[in-house]
């Protein structure tokens, strides 16, 4: 991978990361209210995935979606307009933190129900297949969907049906406070996958660059085959699962060890890691200029969210029977 | 010429299939088994495995498939077998399908169908037996299409077809053996009103479904002793076609709703207060309900009988109210 390509990928990330950390800033300001699941510490494996997308592909994602949203094309302005209850979110600021859509970008949410999407991911690749589309399905879920029905009924009609999609689960090791151990009689999640005859890979998921080379293999493969894979991104939450957590589950040396593999700085170090000391230099204050950068892209869309109209009640009644 | 309610839902979805290239059938049993009651029979051999497609077991997985294939320019029809399967699916049918047009800023429209068998009557027990189209018209987003006539069975879908928002359509497990005259499809041929079903002055009788031949029945008998019921067939649960309804009570000033499913928190208690709170000053009786006893179906013949209304419950209850 070329030095370009790598920066672009640690960018987004770093794009992702601000957009959440202001988000969580906002959230104390309580100008976000509700639900909010920040991604900090998985970036990643959204960056790793979407980054290589196109626009036609399809992306569904959970109610931790504000990256894969931005990442898919949404913008944070629509972004930040949405979570502020806002008419110019990408959802009319009916949806909230959770449920972020927009069709022209070809995200479809944003589901808040464990596990409900993998059979609707399933539904847009089932539809694209057959109407000869030629763009590629991506579906997002954390491990703990995979004790749900949906996700087991979604992976034996995927199999059986030749359906071309690509099953991205993000292993962050907790469903909630549940641990993967304390739920699951199998934690090694491929091996599900394998059993319903699915090619699966494990995959470090704080390493930017390995999701970014096993997705690539993974949608040629889905392309090529017109088969599903499952691909097991191994990550970590930093944050509380939302902002009503109090983490009473796990010991702050195990979020202090996993900080040590943060995903950004383990970019930072790939790409630097051959670097003259003069290169450093020049990276450094590429790198500042880039954080400046998403600083000012973000700020703008908050300000905009500030400013946008929320939507009257009164038309509401326009799309509900 | 005569057809059954069966080969008439059989007809309607070859019509279906055939005007929307982008349609195709999905549910367990639909293709190789001919629909567990026989309604889509020889479909597979005519539509092929593209368009005719036996699902697994998967209830919640196959119904969000159709909602996905629906996001994705398809025009699906997912045939649950029965609605008491269907609470496997609603988590699919409810949290999603019926909100997300309104929950994405009205950026998702679903033309998609969902049919599902419901009712009781066939000593089937208490799992199979079941009328939760109640439950289902509770929901705003859904519109849920009961036909009970041989003509709407021929004609809902065709119509449904059309719509962008989810259509769920409900087939009663006693109407398929029933045989009709199947008119032309008319002009005024709207889905989603209700229908007089027979004019009449004394009191307005409300139903819907399975119940409609027995309330049918109970009209002729009420005749014989010289009243004259009207009788509303609901066809639409939801959105519920108020004016009709007012319209017939305001003229009649007499009411029974009859309704299959359990009285707590029914169909009927929301026509009733629906009539209630429009038709107050124009009632002479209190607005009166048949509907499922409270309690689990069980399996003999004789105690299932008493608890769905039966035509004779129907024509005592028409009495007391009109004597
Ligand atoms: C069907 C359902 N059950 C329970 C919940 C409550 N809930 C929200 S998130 C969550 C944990 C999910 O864990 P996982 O799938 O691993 O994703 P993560 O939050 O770790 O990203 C639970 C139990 C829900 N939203 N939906």
């Amino acid at each position: 991978m070329d030095t370009a390509t790598k920066i672009k990928l640690l960018k987004n990330m770093q794009r992702v990361r601000t957009l959440e950390e202001l988000c969580a800033e906002l959230y104390t300001k309580e100008k976000i209210r509700g639900f909010l699941h920040l991604y900090i510490g998985e970036e990643a494996v959204a960056t790793g995935v979407i980054s290589q997308l196109l626009p036609n592909d399809n992306v569904l994602g959970t109610y931790r979606e504000h990256g894969h949203a931005l990442l898919k094309g949404v913008s944070a302005k629509k972004i930040f307009s949405e979570m502020f209850g806002k008419i110019d979110g990408c959802s009319k600021g009916r949806g909230g933190s959770m449920h972020l859509y927009s069709v022209t970008d070809r995200f479809f949410g944003g589901s808040g129900i464990v596990a409900a999407g993998i059979p609707q991911a399933l539904g847009l690749a089932f539809a694209a297949k057959k109407l000869k589309e030629s763009r590629r399905t991506v579906c997002f879920f954390g491990e703990g969907a995979m004790a749900e029905g949906a996700f087991h009924e979604s992976m034996n009609m995927a199999s059986l049906w030749n359906v071309p999609i690509l099953f991205c689960c993000e292993n962050n090791f907790y469903a909630m406070g549940t641990a993967l151990s304390r739920s699951q009689s199998q934690i090694d999640l491929t091996s599900k996958a394998r059993s319903y005859l699915i090619e699966a890979e494990k995959v470090d998921g704080m390493n930017v660059y390995e999701v970014f080379d096993k997705t690539k293999f993974a949608l040629d493969y889905i392309e090529k085959e017109q088969r599903p894979f499952f691909l097991e991104f191994q990550t970590y939450r930093f944050r509380a699962h939302s902002m009503f957590d109090p983490e009473l589950y796990r010991e702050k040396e195990e979020v202090e060890k996993w900080k040590t593999r943060d995903p950004i700085e383990l970019a930072k170090k790939e790409i630097t890691k051959s670097f003259t000391d003069n290169e450093n230099l020049l990276f450094i204050k590429e790198w500042e200029e880039i954080q400046h950068g998403i600083m000012l892209e973000m700020s703008e869309a908050i300000n905009f969210a500030e400013n946008a109209k929320v939507e009257n009640f009164s038309d509401l009644s326009l799309e509900v029977l | 010429m005569k057809i059954t309610y069966r080969e008439a839902l059989n007809l309607s979805l070859k019509d279906c299939l055939n005007l929307h290239p982008n349609s195709f059938l999905i549910g367990e049993d639909v293709g190789a088994y001919g629909g567990t009651y026989a309604v889509s029979k020889n479909l597979l051999k005519e539509f092929g495995s593209d368009k005719i497609i036996d699902a697994p077991l998967s209830e919640v997985g196959f119904t969000g498939l159709g909602i996905g294939a629906a996001m994705g320019g398809m025009k699906p029809i997912v045939e649950i077998m029965t609605i008491n399967f269907a609470l496997l699916a609603f988590d699919q049918i409810i949290n999603t399908a019926a909100i997300v047009n309104f929950m994405s800023g009205g950026q998702i429209h679903l033309p998609l169908i969902i049919r599902m068998t419901s009712g009781g009557g066939r000593q089937l027990g208490a799992q199979h037996s079941n009328s939760f189209e109640g439950w289902l018209a509770h929901i705003p987003g859904l519109k849920i299409l009961a036909p009970a006539t041989v003509e709407d069975a021929r004609y809902m879908l065709i119509y449904a077809m059309n719509e962008t928002s989810p259509v769920i359509i409900i087939e009663h497990a006693l109407l398929f053996n029933i045989s009709e005259e199947c008119p032309d499809v008319l002009q005024e041929f709207n889905p989603f009103h209700a229908q007089l079903k027979n004019v009449g002055k004394d009191l307005t009788l409300i139903t819907y479904g399975g119940m409609l031949p027995r309330c049918m029945q109970a009209c002729a008998e009420m005749k014989k002793k010289g009243f004259e019921i009207e009788v509303i067939d609901l066809r639409c649960l939801r959105p519920l076609d108020n004016k009709t309804i007012f319209s017939s009570v305001k003229k009649n000033h007499r009411v029974l709703i009859v309704d299959e499913g359990w009285r707590s928190g029914s169909l009927a208690a929301e026509i009733s207060s629906r009539i209630t709170e429009n038709c107050f000053y124009d009632l002479d009786a209190p607005v009166y309900r048949l509907c499922r006893k409270e309690f689990p179906i069980p399996y003999p013949r004789h105690l299932e009988e008493a608890i769905i209304p039966r035509f004779e419950d129907i024509v005592i209850k028409l009495e007391e109210i009109l004597k």
